[in-house]
């Protein structure tokens, strides 16, 4: 069967636009990959993550408290609205790892005999649960045995209740309720020295002194229920046994912190495919639109011969279907590609036992109606434009073909440009619109590479100023218990310690008007070195003596200024409420607190000069010695060392973020290198024949090449500024919308993403020349003779 | 190509400025071959004007083509002066052009972004010893219109803008396709009144190609081509001016 002419001609023109065709598939992928790639990969996340809680029956409502007789169970049941209830013994021990010198602090759980638990159930991956009788066998979370390259068999120390106790560990685990696992205090991840473990009831409470009792309760609720009723009940009921105030599940700190992480990832999973498919459909449009101008005199001639609008319309829709579905489906690929690599990067960093892949069809269906509409919009437009002409006069060449003096001409500068630099000013005069089209269309791709290292640079930023400017200390104790201030001479004493300076921390629900916040309060020495706040210039606050000054993020939320009166409901102890004036608000990129003088804060507590731990300066070579003596003082709970806290932080969050940011930077390279081929290429068909004219003149190559990228040359130049300008503000936008009650990504872009953006666009640029180069030389001057235009 | 042995070649006779020899040209079209060119042998003499008559697709073109330097032949050699052409790598054909050919085309090619005085410097910018382009166009009578983009003139005026952007670098030879070819007869008159001079008042040597047999009696010469062979060359006794014509 043969093929019908104009098919035939589909085909053809197919083939000779084949790099055009490769550079726009290549803009397509970049804007269709990173929408799949996002979009599934938060769907992965909420799937899996909804699939986990439910089969591994994740409790509604956590409560600590100081130790109550197990008969307790039975009133907690009768409460309204609840389900099931699972009590527990949980002890905060230090762990000794054999052969890791740091300090280690260990969260101890207690299972029920022998079973995974009623609730917040463990998933085993690997070894058993314990055998009766064997009272000193643990299994330990998947990331910290990992972090310690622990196995089953393997045995380890722990200091319960002040007794040293060694312990085999016969499996490895996890569970939902450490999705996200982190210190308590602690603003990252770190799998080495902070690890969660599950011990059998019995052994465990029989070393924590619990026997006949609990210090920890979870449960359900039925559906329908009021949470904070229920919670408001549970501390009534706890309040004799020193209950700290249950939670809900939204403050629960795996879920919090996964519920902030997961609402980061929607906003990159929106705002990244909104701006980078948003320029690739702008650019496909331009593109399209260009390359379909370029075909009016056949279209012109189509019509000529008696096709119908319509039937001209179709031709050069399925043209444009044919490389825009090859860019679809490439991008589709590549997308889901990624998204499986992004989503098992986030199983193993969240802890998830599986990862439920979600590829929803209407993430696909949306990606290919955007890319096919706008493309087919741009070619509808620009087939009309040429197919509402009447034939004759759109086989002339396009109007306004009428030139004027340029503005250089006119100002009298003309005789400091030759000729070829005159035809580079005019062809850009004579087409403003073009211009400024094409202008755009670079500058989107470079905006787009500004967005791609906004994140890394961010990032570093946010640590400087966390650890360089604000957290000074090299390490952080705290203890069990509130403690007296004289505790902190028995540190001074150790060899190594330079300065130490207390501190008071307390759990509290910070309330103004109807908005609260459940964050810590801390109490600073007046005069502190270790711990500064800083103002929006990051110069240090002085703590007045008394007023609370607060995180400034907290105050936008809180909708709270200074002069107010925050109520502050501590959640410990006497759990006193107490009103106080913010005098302050100080910037903080990570977290959210509320810091008041130590003195004052003891004093709204109505006790002594209470500390509930240290901030310690040490001198570098002693550093592993401090360590070890601090292990072995008894009070101390834990010791967080800042350096391998910012390095765990590299090593876990920023691996995610910073593997996004080099699949953003390829496929926003892909995009940058599309649109600025495609605009060198689709210049060329516009002026082939002009070139290829002067090239019979006696023009040599490089002349009449300086024409036409000359031109290139110019627009680029203005495109770079322009398209760092769009950069910065998709940045802002987006430091905007990424602001968390985790932290708040600063919009602070260096020379380095400007400059590496800059060149990307300028390699893409150099590479397209020498793409360009060889058609210039192969310029049909024969053919260019043969034809009008 | 045969290029890898030197031809020989007897000193050229006293005034030939081309001297084509045995040159074939050959379109390779998948498994088809078109034979262009089958061995044209042909010497133009300075000061000559020539006219190529032949039937559509009997290879003028491509003989014009290849006397300009925009072509290679399959085979055979043409010798500008004592230069082989063929042998001509691809910078030596661009200063061929650059220097010594003058081109009038059958479509202009004017380039629309530039005036006709800037249609005719693009040239003399890059010519040894140029006229000046006003000097070009005035002899071409479009004195006036120095400052008018293409799209501002008719197509015989065009065709006289590329008339002077041709001869404005005091070229050796003009070569022209068809320079009548999309105009009417009052026009390509007017036009052929300008070849003429240029080609007796500067003593240019000229080539046009035309399917007008009329034309032909304004030549020195007429060739005419036919299957891609020269067929018949006739000397004129006696030449016509273009208004005598009879088109
Ligand atoms: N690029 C090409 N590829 C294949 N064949 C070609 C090519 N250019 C010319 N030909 C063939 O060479 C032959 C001579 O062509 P040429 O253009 O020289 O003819 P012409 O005498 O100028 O005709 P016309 O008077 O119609 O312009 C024709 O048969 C043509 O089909
Ligand atoms: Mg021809």
């Amino acid at each position: 069967m043969s093929m019908r002419a104009i098919d035939k001609k589909l085909w053809r023109e197919l083939w000779n636009l084949r790099m055009q065709a490769v550079a726009i598939a290549m803009v397509i992928i970049g804007g269709v990959g990173i929408f799949i790639m996002s979009l599934s990969t938060l769907d992965s996340l909420y799937e899996t993550r909804g699939a986990y809680y439910r089969e591994h029956h994740f409790a509604d409502v956590f409560a600590d408290l100081k130790r109550a007789p197990l008969a307790m169970q039975k009133r907690i049941e009768t409460i309204p609205g609840v389900d099931k209830v699972e009590n527990r013994v949980v002890a905060y021990v230090s762990v000794d790892v054999p052969g890791f010198d740091d300090p280690v602090s260990g969260h101890l759980l207690s299972l029920p005999d022998n079973s995974r638990g009623l609730l917040n159930q463990i998933y085993l991956r690997k070894g058993r649960l314990f055998e009766p009788g064997h009272d000193n066998e643990v299994v330990l979370s998947v990331e910290f045995a990992a972090a310690h390259k622990l196995q089953p068999g393997d045995k380890l120390h722990a200091t319960i209740n002040g007794r040293r106790k060694m312990l085999t560990i016969v499996g490895l685990a996890m569970s939902p309720e450490y999705i996200y696992q982190i210190a308590p205090g602690a603003l990252f991840p770190d799998f080495k020295r902070y690890g969660v473990m599950w011990m059998a009831r019995k052994p465990l409470a029989t070393a924590y002194d619990m026997d006949g009792a609990f210090n920890n309760v979870t449960l359900t609720l039925t559906k329908g229920t009021n949470e904070r009723d229920v919670i408001d009940r549970l501390d009534d009921l706890l309040k004799p046994y020193g209950g700290i105030g249950a939670i809900a599940r939204a403050d629960q700190l795996s879920n919090r912190f996964l519920t902030e992480e997961l609402k980061q990832q929607e906003t990159i999973a929106t705002v990244f495919p909104i701006i980078f498919f948003g320029v690739a459909a702008f650019l496909l449009n331009v593109v399209i639109s260009r390359l379909i101008s370029l075909q009016r005199e056949q279209i012109a001639g189509l019509k000529a011969f008696g096709y119908s609008n319509l039937a001209v319309g179709l031709h050069y829709i399925k043209l444009v279907i044919l490389i825009v579905g090859f860019g679809i489906i490439g991008g589709i690929s590549v997308g889901i590609w990624m998204g499986q690599g992004m989503s098992n990067i986030y199983m193993e960093f969240f802890s998830l036992p599986f990862m439920l892949y979600t590829l929803k069809p209407g993430v696909i269906i949306s990606a290919i109606l955007i890319s096919l509409g706008v493309a087919i919009l741009g070619t509808l437009y620009a087939v009309h434009h040429a197919a509402t002409l009447p034939p004759a006069q759109a086989m002339r060449p396009e109007q306004p073909a009428i030139y004027h003096a340029t503005i250089v001409e006119r100002l009298g500068m003309q005789g400091w440009f030759s000729q070829p630099t005159r035809m580079i000013l005019r062809h850009i005069e004579r087409r403003p619109f073009k211009a400024v089209l094409t202008t755009l269309g670079i500058s989107m791709a470079c905006g787009v590479m500004v967005v791609s290292g906004f994140q890394e640079g961010a990032i570093d930023n946010m640590i400087e100023v966390q650890f360089g400017l604000s957290q000074r200390d090299d390490m952080m104790i705290t203890y069990t218990e509130p403690t007296s201030q004289r505790s902190l001479y028995s540190l001074r004493d150790v060899q190594g310690i330079e300065h130490v300076e207390g501190f008071r921390n307390v759990p509290a629900r910070l309330r103004y008007e109807h908005r609260t916040y459940r964050t810590a309060v801390t109490g600073l020495q007046p005069d502190g070195k270790l711990l500064r706040l800083l103002d929006s210039n990051l110069k240090p606050i002085t703590l007045p003596p008394e007023g609370v000054v607060i995180t400034d993020y907290l105050a936008k939320i809180l909708h709270i200024k200074p002069g107010d009166l925050l109520t502050i409901e501590v959640l410990e102890g006497h759990r006193p409420i107490v009103q106080v004036p913010v005098v302050g608000t100080a910037k903080q990129d990570m977290g959210m607190n509320a810091y008041l003088q130590q003195a004052s804060l003891n004093r709204l507590l109505k006790e002594g000069d209470a500390i509930s731990g240290a901030y310690l300066k040490v001198d570098e070579p002693y550093q592993r010695e401090v360590y070890r003596e601090l292990k072995d003082m008894p009070r101390i709970a834990g010791v967080i060392e800042q350096e391998s806290a910012v390095d765990a932080f590299y090593e876990n969050v920023a691996q995610t973020i910073l593997f996004y940011t080099f699949i953003t930077t390829i496929l926003g390279g892909s995009i940058a290198f599309g649109v600025v081929y495609n605009s060198m290429r689709i210049a060329l068909s516009e002026r082939g024949r002009e070139l290829a004219s002067l090239r019979v003149l006696g023009f040599n190559r490089g002349e009449v090449a300086y024409i036409l990228l000359g031109e290139m040359a110019v627009l680029i130049l203005v495109a770079i500024p322009v398209g760092l300008l769009i950069g910065y503000g998709l940045c802002a936008y987006m430091a905007y919308a990424f602001d968390t009650d985790l932290y708040r990504v600063p919009l602070v872009l260096g020379l380095r993403v400007y400059a590496f953006s800059a060149l990307v666009v300028i390699i893409s640029a150099l590479l397209s020349a020498l793409m360009i180069w060889r058609n210039i030389a192969q310029l049909d001057m024969v053919a260019v003779l043969k034809t009008k235009e | 190509m045969s290029n890898d042995q030197p031809s020989t070649h007897e000193p050229l006779e006293e005034g030939v400025v081309f001297h084509v020899h045995g040159v074939t040209k050959v379109y390779q079209m998948g498994e088809v071959q078109v034979h262009a060119l089958r061995g044209v042998d042909l010497d133009l003499y300075r000061g000559e004007f020539t006219v190529l008559l032949g039937a559509s697709g009997s290879g003028k073109s491509t003989l014009l083509n290849i006397l300009g330097g925009l072509d290679t032949p399959t085979d055979g050699h043409v010798f500008y002066g004592e230069t082989d052409l063929t042998r001509a790598n691809e910078s030596e054909l661009t200063d061929y052009r650059r220097f010594h050919v003058g081109f009038v085309f059958q479509f202009y090619n004017l380039i629309p972004s530039l005036t006709a005085r800037e249609n005719v410097a693009v040239v003399t910018e890059i010519a040894t010893s140029p006229m000046q382009p006003e000097d070009a166009l005035a002899l071409v009578g479009l004195g006036e219109r120095l400052d008018h983009f293409p799209a501002q003139l008719s197509g015989g005026e065009q065709q006289r803008v590329a008339i002077a952007r041709a001869i404005a670098k005091n070229p050796a030879v003009l070569l022209c396709d068809e320079p009548t070819g999309a105009l009417d007869s009052k026009t390509g008159i007017v036009v052929l009144e300008a070849l003429q001079r240029v080609n007796q008042e500067l003593g240019t040597t000229t080539a046009v190609i035309t399917h007008n047999a009329g034309i032909a009696q304004m030549a020195d010469r007429v060739i005419r081509l036919a299957d891609g062979q020269i067929s018949e060359v006739n000397i004129n006794e006696t030449k016509l001016a273009p208004h005598e014509l009879s088109w």
